[in-house]
């Protein structure tokens, strides 16, 4: 398939699998923060192939697994209400509330619809004038102009019965977050190549600097992030800091202009707090005033959801890369797919699925 | 190719009267169903069918709730003889006879009914079985999802043929009968409104023509049977490996999928192992057969494309492991649930 079986060559990746493990002179700490390459690493048994020359450590960038409890509970709240269609991407269907999740409440008689895109709830909206369709906008800097223009569609055409409930996060302050707490040993960083296509990479350079560590912007295939990471290993073994672009098909330095500025025209930084680490200042994005009755919190008080993790889940810890999924003594014994008790077990970017699902045979057991 | 008895003027429409059991509902059976599926066992009327059978037979159940009801490719008619009769071939069985229970929902379409009769009267008749008993419900509007369909398939186990998961051993060769993905991909694509290049077809179909090729070169070395629907065949391999406490192989290069499949699922972020099929199936059978079984596969409409794609082996009892193009491995597990697509 085109643009797919090129970068999952077999004998290229075994090139440069091998020319990491030649070139590394020590097991380099490298953190991936996307979720979608955690799942990319996993399934391809990437970091296996590299133990030894690297240790690669999983970030927060799962969107499913950050959102907070709370506002889990508050899209519940608002999708059992009478007269509501509660839309959403397939992955957060199932993530845990405090008591219940999405599927649940469908199953108790909310409409709960899966979409694939935001303009399709704004269509839905349209289609049916009587009903409050809601949209649980969650994501990165990735999905935010798409987003926000569907905000913005429904304020041009006057759709009075739509709005989101905002929970986007943002990868740069994380980063910074992470590098300043004391526990964290990170040699380089895999920026997210995704988010990077909007926001383009100039935030990265900032954060090399003041942190003195090396960024290679990568893609998602397992050559773009074997490319990737031995750009890394180059730069670490030389001594060089700098951030590196590998995603050059998609990516370029200033990123998507027009993106960035619908989001810009939407959407104003906030404190957000991100689920299992907590409060991140600058790390969210919430709508701007001019577009405030298109938020689903205020239009839908719901009040102040207070809730509690499961005390087992270590999920803050593995979302900041101080542990790995199978140090979690409740790993696949009181939480599983079927019965999560946190969100990095649920959607199948975050690392606790990543492990589970495509987990490995250690001495004939699955681990 | 069949006209409708009842003018569709009349009533255009399913009525709960329909299925009242009075005047309305003896007109749609003697008018619409029993002269369309017209054989000894059903002209009786009576209560059951009375069946002359000897030797060992096979009996499957399964009920149909496919939405959309039509889709590229077919339609609940389809799946509801081609399901139970699949089921029926899996156990090593010849389909002879199927019993059709309608469940409709007030204002269902008569005409839809009518198409969808006549669906699963053409693959009965391909399939060489007949309907020999029936029943039909009406519920009320809101109560149904236009309609659902349960079968009851019975079939003679071919003489010498035993299949069954505690005959699996170490060393068998898995035959997967074709490409995989198509009928989950296409009834996602109506259900969401995912609009691709290219139109994907459900792929549904009768098996039995295919088992019943490989059961004649194959006989006792045939070992275990079973169609990849619902989970895929990632969820068949994991039923078998535990059902029979073996470890399973399978190389990833080896499985096919078609590229519209591939596109479809890379787009969504599904995995083509778990997504359904309607006319896929594996075997698992004896190293030294296994290339007369591929050949026999291959010789059969809608088995050119078999492959053998992995193997029993003793290590991992109850686990399915894949290995990637890359080299590396990765267990291929379970779904908790249904595959949802990513964000992402």
């Amino acid at each position: 398939m085109k643009y797919i079986d090129e970068y999952r060559n077999p004998d290229l990746a075994q090139k440069l699998v091998k020319y990491i493990l030649k070139k590394s002179t020590r097991p380099w700490k490298i953190m991936e923060i996307c979720g979608g390459q955690t799942h990319t690493l996993i399934r391809y048994g990437i970091d296996e192939l590299l133990s030894g020359a690297v240790e690669l450590i999983h970030g927060p960038g799962c969107p499913v697994c950050v959102t907070p409890l709370e506002k889990i509970d508050r899209a519940i709240a608002i999708a059992r209400r009478e007269g509501v269609i509660f839309t959403t991407f397939g992955d957060m269907m199932r993530v845990p509330g405090s008591s219940r999740d999405l599927l649940s409440a469908k199953a108790e008689g909310g409409d709960v619809q899966m979409v694939y895109s935001p303009l399709d709830a704004v269509s839905l909206a349209e289609k049916y004038p009587d009903r409050q369709v809601v949209f649980f906008a969650v994501g990165f800097e990735t999905t935010a102009p798409a987003n926000a223009m569907a905000v913005k569609i429904a304020k041009e055409k006057g759709i009075r019965n739509f709005s989101v409930l905002v929970s986007h996060v943002l990868v740069p302050p994380t980063i910074d977050f992470l590098m300043s707490s004391p526990d964290v040993e990170i040699d380089g960083f895999i920026a997210p190549g995704h988010v990077c296509t909007v926001m383009g990479y100039t935030e990265y350079e900032d954060l090399a600097e003041k942190y003195n560590v090396p960024f290679v912007v990568a893609g998602f295939e397992p050559l773009d992030l074997l490319q990737g990471i031995a750009m890394l290993v180059d730069m670490l073994e030389g001594g060089e800091v700098d951030v590196k672009n590998q995603y050059t098909r998609s990516v370029c330095r200033l990123g998507n202009p027009n993106a960035r500025r619908i989001v810009e025209e939407v959407f104003e930084v906030s404190d957000m707090v991100w689920r299992g680490i907590g409060l991140i200042p600058k790390s969210g994005l919430k709508l701007r005033e001019a577009y405030a009755d298109y938020d689903a919190e205020r239009r839908f008080s719901v009040g102040n959801v207070e809730a509690d993790e499961s005390p087992l889940c270590i999920s803050g810890e593995i979302l900041q890369g101080k542990k790995k999924p199978i140090d979690c003594p409740a790993f696949g014994k009181e939480c599983t797919p079927e019965h999560p008790l946190g969100a990095p077990m649920v959607s199948s970017e975050g690392a606790c699925a990543a492990y589970y699902n495509f987990g490995r045979i250690k001495g004939g057991e699955h681990v | 190719m069949f006209e409708c008895p009842i003018p569709i003027g009349e009533y255009d429409r399913v009525t709960l009267a329909h299925g009242g059991g009075g005047r309305m509902t003896h007109r749609l059976i003697s008018k619409m169903i029993a002269p369309l599926f017209d054989n000894e066992y059903l002209r009786q009327l009576h209560d059951g069918a009375i069946l002359n059978l000897g030797g060992r037979v096979a009996v499957s159940t399964d009920s149909f709730v496919v939405s959309p009801v039509f889709f590229p490719g077919g339609n609940i008619g389809d799946l509801a003889v081609n399901g139970t009769v699949n089921d029926l071939a899996m156990c090593g069985a010849r389909p002879r006879f199927i019993t059709l229970s309608l469940i409709i929902e007030e204002g269902f379409l008569l005409k839809d009914l009518w198409e969808i009769l006549t669906t699963v009267k053409v693959r009965a008749d391909e399939a060489g079985v007949k309907v020999v008993s029936g029943d039909v419900k009406v519920v009320e509007k809101g109560k149904g999802d236009g309609i659902f369909i349960n079968t009851t398939g019975i079939g003679e186990v071919l003489e010498g043929v035993d299949v069954s998961p505690s005959n699996v051993k170490v060393g068998d060769k898995v035959i997967l009968s074709g490409p995989i993905g198509e009928h989950g991909i296409a009834i996602m694509s109506v259900r969401e409104g995912l609009e691709f290049e290219t139109p994907l077809k459900s792929d549904t179909m009768n098996l039995w023509p295919l088992v019943e090729a490989i059961l004649k070169v194959g006989g006792p070395a045939i070992h275990m049977l079973r169609d990849a629907t619902r989970g895929g065949v990632a969820t068949v391999l994991n039923e078998v490996a535990r059902s029979a406490g073996v470890g399973i192989v399978i190389e990833e290069e080896r499985i096919p999928v078609r590229e519209e499949v591939r596109g479809a699922c890379e787009i969504l972020g599904l995995d083509p192992l778990y997504v359904a099929n309607e006319g896929r199936f594996l075997s698992f059978v004896s190293p030294d057969v296994a290339d007369d079984v591929l050949n026999a596969l291959k010789k059969v409409p809608g088995g050119e494309e078999a492959e053998v794609i992995g193997e029993v082996v003793e290590e991992h009892p109850g686990t399915v492991v894949m290995r990637t193009w890359m080299g590396g491995t990765r267990v291929v597990d379970m779904l908790s649930g249904e595959q949802l697509p990513r964000i992402c």
